[in-house]
């Protein structure tokens, strides 16, 4: 067994542990925390399969952006686990249905003549990026397939957006181009007081404030 | 190269010794380990020595901007200072709440630390100066600086309390938007090199142009788009929001004493210099000498180590990093919304195109 395969083996037994605690786990908070695991050890196995740019590519994506807003929800709702737990037994059957087809299709998918044999993974030579594999492949021989992909998240984006965003009317939203286009004299009024005038004298003052002088 | 002379080197000296046929079978197998971990500390041990140097000289040059005299009473003109500040928070006590998540709350300075030093892997110090000499270093980069977060999103839970809660959600929201203008200018920058190895993208800049032959010039936009991002994702001033100290105290690692606050400290400020060094490597040219091919300063210059070049390159963006903190009063946390999805993002979109059109057009020089 050489170095490879223990490591193989290190990251298989952490993806699997952490996949069962993902869906074990009492805190849900944990149970994110064992996702981003689980996510983690699988990109250490396409590392080890010498895709290294699927494996950062997850960790950048899964682990960098998508579970960090997870954690973001889950640590803001106030879950309880009871209530989860609720309707376990009455909907067991159905997932064991679901568990059971989904192994059923991967055995077959896997197990497939087609697949498992001439497929013994050929090392390619040092230089070989598979980074530049890729992208050549996606934009050439699968273009129509990547270019479709996106469209549909660009319309899951925009759906989203469009379900959540509700005008409300009483939001003090700043308009920054009227703030930017502010000029000093749209707010500042300018006045010269003359500081000092000069004193007339004492009776024409006391003459002119006589109205005033009742408080 | 190296490794083999080092090991030479060491065959040498317990020979002397009168060791080496004793202990022949325990190294030479394990020599590539050994010398492996031992390039990992020439790379860590400077990290934390600049840090902790970096923060006496955040002090003294906001001290010199604001006038006043900075740290000058440990040791000569307050060189000893980091020292002592390293000893005092060594010596305090970890306190941890008494209703926190026990495991998380130690976890998490851990998590901001590791990937802040794990990043420095791919840096290239000077031609072949490298840990790792993978292809895709950049996207290793990217993937290490996105997991930073972690730390502090975990570190305000673990906490339970209110304001590193607070601190810790800003924070989170705030890098993840920053991430996206951040990953778009460094699209340009391999699009520009036309590779993801760090050291093939300094290379990619080397003319006979020296300094004008450097990305600086055709990314300008997306130099200054990604420094400000850059800004932004270390919760420096003035996106400190996550910290905010008139708000929330102090963010997210306000439960934090002793060597735990220590641990985001170090995280904070080896982030800040490995932004430094990326972009130094990504738009300065790296360990290039800025005369390269210049009439008289080329030759005069040309004696010069790469890892000088480097580290004057790092020490402008690390003195930006102070001048901008020393100049600018906070952002509103709203500003700092819009400056990242509806400024930087689209203008890095924007420059993406622009730098893929220019590329196939003659007039592309670099």
């Amino acid at each position: 067994m050489n170095f490879e395969t223990v490591l193989f083996y290190l990251f298989a037994a952490v993806t699997v542990f952490a996949a069962l605690r993902v869906i074990t786990a009492r805190n849900p908070l944990h149970a994110v925390l064992f996702l981003v695991l689980a996510f983690v050890s699988s990109a250490g196995i396409w590392m080890l399969l010498e895709a290294e740019f699927l494996a950062i590519a997850l960790v950048l994506v899964y682990v960098g952006a998508v579970m960090v807003l997870f954690l973001f929800v889950v640590m803001m709702l106030d879950i309880n686990i009871e209530q989860l737990r609720k309707g376990f037994w009455q909907w067991l059957p159905l997932g064991g249905l679901l568990a059971a087809l989904i192994g059923v299709q991967m055995v077959w998918v896997l197990g497939a003549d087609e697949i498992s044999a001439g497929t013994t993974a050929v090392k390619h030579a040092a230089d070989y990026s598979n980074t530049k594999e890729l992208g050549r492949l996606i934009y050439t021989d699968y273009v129509y397939p990547f270019e479709i992909a996106a469209v549909l998240l660009l319309v899951a984006m925009v759906a989203a957006i469009a379900l959540t965003l509700r005008k409300r009317r009483d939001t003090k939203r700043q308009d920054v181009n009227k703030q930017v286009k502010v000029r000093r004299e749209d707010r500042v009024r300018i006045v010269s007081v003359p500081s000092a005038r000069q004193v007339e004298s004492v009776q024409e003052a006391a003459a002119s404030n006589h109205g005033h002088t009742a408080d | 190269m190296m490794e083999a002379q080092a090991l030479q080197l060491v065959e040498s000296l317990l020979s002397f010794l009168g060791l080496w046929e004793l202990l022949r079978g325990f190294i030479e197998p394990a020599w590539h380990v050994v010398w492996t971990v031992l390039k990992i500390f020439a790379i860590i041990l400077p990290i934390m020595g600049g840090v902790a140097y970096y923060t006496l000289a955040e002090r003294k040059v906001l001290g010199f901007m604001q006038v006043r005299p900075g740290p000058n009473r440990v040791g000569y003109w307050g060189l000893l200072q980091p020292v002592a500040d390293g000893l005092k928070l060594l010596c305090k006590e970890i306190i941890i709440p008494t209703n926190s998540n026990k495991f998380l709350f130690l976890a998490a300075p851990v998590l901001a630390l590791t990937p802040a030093l794990a990043a420095w892997a791919v840096i290239p110090f000077d031609d072949g100066m490298i840990l790792a000499d993978v292809n895709a270093g950049l996207l290793y980069l990217l993937a290490m600086t996105s997991l930073g977060v972690y730390g502090i999103i975990i570190a305000g839970w673990a906490s339970n309390s209110k304001y590193a809660f607070l601190g810790a959600l800003r924070s989170a929201a705030q890098i993840v938007s920053y991430e996206l203008a951040m990953g778009f200018a460094l699209v340009c920058v391999l699009l520009a090199a036309q590779s993801m190895n760090m050291g093939d993208i300094v290379r990619g800049q080397q003319s006979e142009y020296g300094l004008f032959g450097w990305y600086w010039i055709p990314l300008f936009p997306m130099l200054v788009v990604y420094f400000i991002a850059g800004v932004a994702e270390t919760n420096r001033a003035p996106f400190d929001m996550a910290e905010g100290e008139s708000e929330i105290v102090a963010g997210f690692h306000v439960e934090y004493s002793g060597m735990g606050f220590a641990l985001f400290f170090l995280a904070e400020y080896a982030n800040m210099i490995l932004i430094a060094a990326l972009s130094s490597v990504m738009f300065l040219g790296g360990w290039l000498n800025p005369f390269q091919g210049w009439p008289v300063l080329g030759e005069l210059t040309a004696w010069v180590p790469g890892l000088v070049w480097m580290l004057g390159k790092m020490s402008i963006f690390l003195f930006l990093f102070l001048w901008l903190r020393a100049t600018f009063p906070r952002y509103r946390y709203d500003q700092l919304m819009r400056l990242g999805w509806k400024v930087f993002i689209p203008l890095t979109l924007v420059w993406v195109v622009v730098v893929a059109t220019w590329m196939q057009t003659p007039w592309w020089l670099w």
